[in-house]
């Protein structure tokens, strides 16, 4: 199928960007990488949008230490942050997790800020910017604002973000000496979006659990975070699986996405030496 | 004259070789030609719009929006074109009792599944026409849909097709010896059911035709991606009323076939209806989301098997019921029978026992039709035999390979008949079975299984040996009325400077015809094989033949090239007597050149030959022979099918706590007689083991209870992908056909054939002493859980 679209821009800046999605009237695409919009718009999911294309912004592009907060630009791809040194050091969830971002062709254009502003329930990164209790920052008409990862995702492919408002970065407190960052998934085939996935990260104790496949959004799943704090690994597991809702499709039914969860949890937390 | 095989250091030993592909390069640097490629002056394209409904009454359709669309030039319904093109039905004489209704480029009157195209839209664009597609309104009325394939026949379902009475396209039973009193008697019999997915094809480049009808000379010219030119050719000219030789089809470069592109659709039959009307080139390219309803599927088998045994493991039977649903029309002309035949006929192929029983009952269905894909039946066949005889060997307590051993045919056992009624030539399945052990180290692998199962790591080991019909005579379509060829030739041409053109009635569709065809050549005249340059695919050029499919290829059009070629090395060889006053019987062609045969002593370059026929014929003896162009036709005739062997072993670790299986090693020893190129035939047979990898699994088109197709896209239906992928260590024993000269047969569906079963045995060797059991394919992470009853809700 040929894609259908309403017309093409290219912005310069964020603000220029800004202008054409005002220009567009309420039908507004940011394109930030195109790895999903550019397929749903080859099946004719979707028809007639103003594309804007964000991708020549280069402010928005690459990682930078502010404080003992990473800022990592929007436009920042997955190879890129797979790579990036000082990702690897301050935000090591996030490299663990952009190569299991299906493959490099789309590793080398999919852009972080794109992941996270599509919000598909099954990628890795809004899981992690739960886990890792990130804060996004929204540019929009009316100025910039931050929303909290908990606050951002609403349901499926639903976010905070206005259709007029652009996300621009991510903001995330630097791992410190001691933490400890987890991804792990079960996917059919490499690259697959995975049948379940958890990011976990331990700091000081306490944990946070970004789970994805296992709702119709990414869920920071308070419940297990809570028994696990408590140090009980049992009453974790059990609590896991009334923390999320999976879906039944043709790759596996909610009961055994249920149940994978549950394994994949219970191999972190042997990862990080919780007795079984 | 007779090659000696045997001899590596014969003169232009390219027979047997590794040797480049002639076409590699070509394809590599992107100057392939695909039907994609072509643009022609005028060109318009169509799109379809396709039943949203597994079944539904087409009512009243509204054009107007669509032809008032910009870029839109005419819409097609399904009665506009049935006033030029007739309608064809699936059957073939010989397999009595098959029904099947009269099927139309277009729907007519009822949409019989989703994807079934029922009104075309050409604009000058194929977004155009899209967007044309977009506006057309049909009134819709659905009807109930039948999806079940066990229940298709009972009386609470709907006929799908009134006609015809009920939803039996055919059934077939193959009886021999005393079932009923063998299985009654026997000391151990062993039952199973076994499933296997329907699947697809999904070649890299989708099906594409582009049709021109020249109305100045009432020609239609048809560009196509597929693999059967002349087949086609027949059958355009017959549906669309045309004179056979007005109809040219050309098959350029095919990226990739498997049996989808060997059948016709009703689509591309359409595309060539509206050429005919509009008087112009009309492309038609199918894109990925319509191709998943649109090719033809496969595999959708329901199985109920027993095997009996006596106390010492011997078989004494097999005893099969096979339910196939093959959606809602018997493909065209090939039918839809010939899988659930095929199932019929193979069951316990590798064998030595005298009881048989195997029933196919082929039912309709509102799903997309099922065809003929690569390995027709065999997996089906093999997964139930392989599975049924692991069972059997877990509960008798005997290893794998030892219940094999005592059962499989001797080697020294041939020509044998089985109890299927399959003429066997000859087979290596003890020699391959030993080579595999050695290949594998089974023992050592028993070992390291044994004790990683203490550390709680669950690996196992699948075998699975096989049978593969390949060189098929006219007994598989030709004897049923269908005007499909079996034979097949070749042509070939010496040109003044020496070098040569093979033309053959086989096709190319990236597995290397074009290779084996150049080495084949090159050995027969005598040249080297970059000299010789091989055409394919156009019907007005190379002599008539069937194209590639069921393995037939190196066998069939291999031999005719080989018999081609010397015939055009002995008339150059009867030139070169003249010319040098010798016996054309002392003289030999060997690089290039003509020798004396016994001293190799150099006389004449193939070159002055063609230099002195073609520009100084006047200096050659009047009345001397001097063709150096001949054809050869081929056709086998002592047997109906040439049958391979094979065994292949899986070995695989199976996560018990998320089901999930991961391949860690396979090896495949295959014997399809003469090999060609070893490259070529090992790489066709890890191809084909990846494709039943896939079945074994990931694969697996889904629908739901209504009829409605569930995963249509590459996101959703999984095909294998290299990272999954173990490696494969191939091997080969060769057992060459005394049917010809070449003694090839078939290597290409070896390896689909039997991996799918191979994995199912190595999943269940794995976690049988947990206590499950996987017989329903793919095996999904969550079926291999619920087998072992982790997931029971």
């Amino acid at each position: 199928m040929k894609a259908s679209i309403g017309g093409y821009a290219r912005a310069e800046s964020v603000p220029h960007a800004l202008s054409l999605l005002g220009e567009a009237d309420g039908v507004g695409r940011i394109l930030a990488g195109g790895q999903s919009l550019i397929a749903a718009l080859n099946l004719g999911v979707s028809a007639g949008d103003m594309l804007v294309d964000i991708t020549g912004i280069e402010t928005l592009r690459g990682a930078t230490l502010d404080g003992d907060r990473l800022v990592i630009g929007a436009l920042t791809r997955h190879g890129d942050i797979a790579r990036d040194p000082l990702i690897a050091e301050h935000a090591p969830l996030l490299a663990a997790a952009a190569p299991l971002i299906a493959h490099d062709a789309i590793r080398n254009r999919g852009t972080i800020g794109g992941s996270l502003a599509h919000a598909d329930p099954a990628a890795e990164y809004p899981a992690c910017v739960l886990a890792l209790d990130a804060t996004l920052v929204l540019e929009g008409p009316a100025g910039r604002r931050e929303v909290a990862a908990e606050d951002f995702f609403l349901g499926l492919f639903e976010t905070a973000r206005a259709d007029e408002e652009i996300l621009t970065a991510i903001l995330i407190p630097c791992a410190r000496p001691g933490d400890r960052h987890v991804i792990r998934e079960a996917a059919r085939r490499a690259g697959d979006y995975a049948l379940a996935g958890l990011a976990v990260v331990r700091r000081e104790g306490r944990h946070r659990i970004g789970a994805f496949g296992l709702d119709d959004r990414p869920v920071l799943c308070a419940g297990a975070m809570a028994k696990w704090d408590a140090g009980d690994v049992d009453g974790m597991i059990a609590a896991l699986a009334k923390d999320i809702d999976p879906p039944s499709d043709t790759q596996a039914s909610a009961s055994y996405r249920r149940h994978l969860a549950g394994v994949l949890l219970r191999r972190i937390a042997a990862e990080l030496g919780e007795a079984q | 004259m007779t090659i000696r095989f045997e001899d590596p250091n014969r003169p232009n030993s390219y027979i047997g070789r590794t040797v480049p592909r002639p076409n590699a390069g070509k394809l590599v640097a992107g100057r392939g030609r695909y039907v994609d490629d072509i643009v022609l002056p005028r060109m318009v394209h169509v799109a379809f719009v396709r039943s949203p409904h597994p079944h539904a009454r087409i009512g009243a359709i509204e054009t107007g929006a669509a032809l008032a669309e910009k870029g839109v030039l005419k819409v097609f319904t399904g009665k506009d074109l049935a006033e030029i093109c007739t309608p064809w039905e699936g059957k073939l004489a010989h397999l009595q009792g098959m029904k099947t209704p009269p099927q139309h480029p277009l729907a007519v009157e009822r949409a019989c599944w989703v994807g079934e195209p029922v009104v075309a839209v050409v604009g000058r664009t194929r977004a155009e026409a899209e967007a044309g597609a977009a506006l057309v309104e049909i009134d819709f009325e659905p009807l109930p849909a039948v999806t079940d394939i066990r229940t298709a026949l009972d009386k609470g379902t709907p006929v799908l097709h009134e006609a015809l009475g009920d939803n039996l396209c055919f059934r077939k039973s193959n009886e021999a010896g005393e079932v009923d009193r063998v299985f009654a008697e026997a000391p151990r019999v062993v039952e199973a059911t076994f499933k296997t997915a329907r699947h697809t094809g999904v070649t890299l480049e989708p099906r594409v035709i582009i049709t021109d009808w020249n109305g100045a000379d009432g020609q239609l010219t048809a560009h196509v991606s597929n693999q059967a030119p002349h087949m086609l050719q027949v059958l355009l000219a017959g549906h669309l009323d045309i004179p056979e030789s007005r109809v040219h089809v050309i098959c350029g470069d095919v990226g990739g076939s498997f049996g989808l592109k060997v059948h016709v659709y009703p689509d591309e039959v359409a595309t060539a209806a509206i050429a005919k009307i509009m008087g112009r080139p009309v492309k038609f390219a199918s894109d990925r989301v319509e191709a998943f309803t649109s090719d033809i599927h496969a595999r959708d088998h329901e199985a109920t098997g027993r095997i009996a045994l006596d106390e010492n493991g011997m078989i004494l039977g097999f005893d099969v019921d096979d339910w196939t649903g093959i959606g809602p029309y018997s493909i065209y002309p090939r039918t839809s029978a010939v899988e659930g035949l095929q199932v019929t006929n193979l069951i316990g192929g590798p064998y030595a026992f005298d009881h048989y029983r195997c029933r196919t009952s082929v039912v309709f269905q509102n799903k997309g039709i099922c065809a003929q894909y690569r390995a027709v039946g065999h997996p089906v066949a093999v997964a139930i035999t392989e599975g049924l005889v692991d069972k059997a060997a877990a509960e008798m307590g005997i290893d794998p390979i030892e219940i094999r051993r005592r059962n499989l045919i001797a080697d020294d056992d041939y020509p044998k008949t089985t109890a299927a009624g399959l003429k066997l030539e000859g087979l290596s399945h003890h020699k391959s079975l030993d080579s595999l052990i050695e290949a594998m180290d089974y023992e050592g692998l028993r070992a390291e299984q044994k004790d990683l199962r203490e550390k709680g790591v669950h690996r196992g080991i699948g075998i699975a040996s096989f049978i593969e019909l390949t060189n098929p005579s006219p007994f598989m379509y030709g004897i049923g009325g269908a005007r499909i060829s079996a034979q097949d030739g070749c042509t070939v041409r010496m040109d003044p400077d020496g070098s040569v053109v093979a033309l053959t009635g086989v096709t190319e569709q990236g597995q290397g015809t074009e290779a084996i065809m150049a080495q084949i050549v090159a050995e027969a005249v005598g040249v080297s094989p970059d000299l010789v340059r091989v055409v394919t695919g156009d019907t007005r050029v190379t002599p008539f033949g069937g194209g590639t499919w069921a393995s037939r290829g190196a066998g069939i059009g291999g031999e005719a090239a080989l018999q081609a070629g010397r015939a055009v090395r002995q008339q150059a060889l009867e030139v070169a007597a003249a010319m040098l006053q010798a016996k054309a019987g002392d003289l030999d062609v060997r690089d290039g050149i003509i020798v004396d045969a016994r001293s190799g002593e150099e006389r004449l370059t193939l070159a002055e030959v063609g230099r002195i026929v073609y520009f100084r014929g006047d200096t050659l003896p009047k009345g001397l022979p001097r063709e150096l162009m001949q054809t050869r036709h081929f056709i086998t005739s002592d047997y109906p099918y040439a049958f391979t062997n094979g065994v292949q072993a899986s070995y695989v670790e199976v996560d018990t706590d998320t089901g999930f299986v991961k391949l860690l090693k396979h090896w495949c020893v295959e014997d399809c007689g003469r090999i060609i190129n070893p490259l070529l035939v090992d790489e066709q047979i890890r191809g084909g083991i990846v494709q039943g990898i896939g079945a074994a699994l990931f694969e697996e088109v889904c629908y739901d209870a209504s009829g409605q197709m569930l995963n249509g896209t590459m996101a959703d239906y999984l095909v294998p992908m290299s990272a999954e992928m173990p490696d494969m260590v191939i091997r080969h024993v060769e057992t060459p056909t005394a049917e010809s000269a070449l003694g090839a047969k078939g290597a290409g569906e070896a390896g689909t054939a039997g991996a799918p079963a191979a994995i199912m045995n190595a999943i269940n060797d794995a976690i049988r002493p947990l206590g499950g059991t996987v017989t329903h394919m793919p095996f999904t992470p969550e079926r291999i859980l619920r087998a072992l009853g982790t997931i029971t809700d």
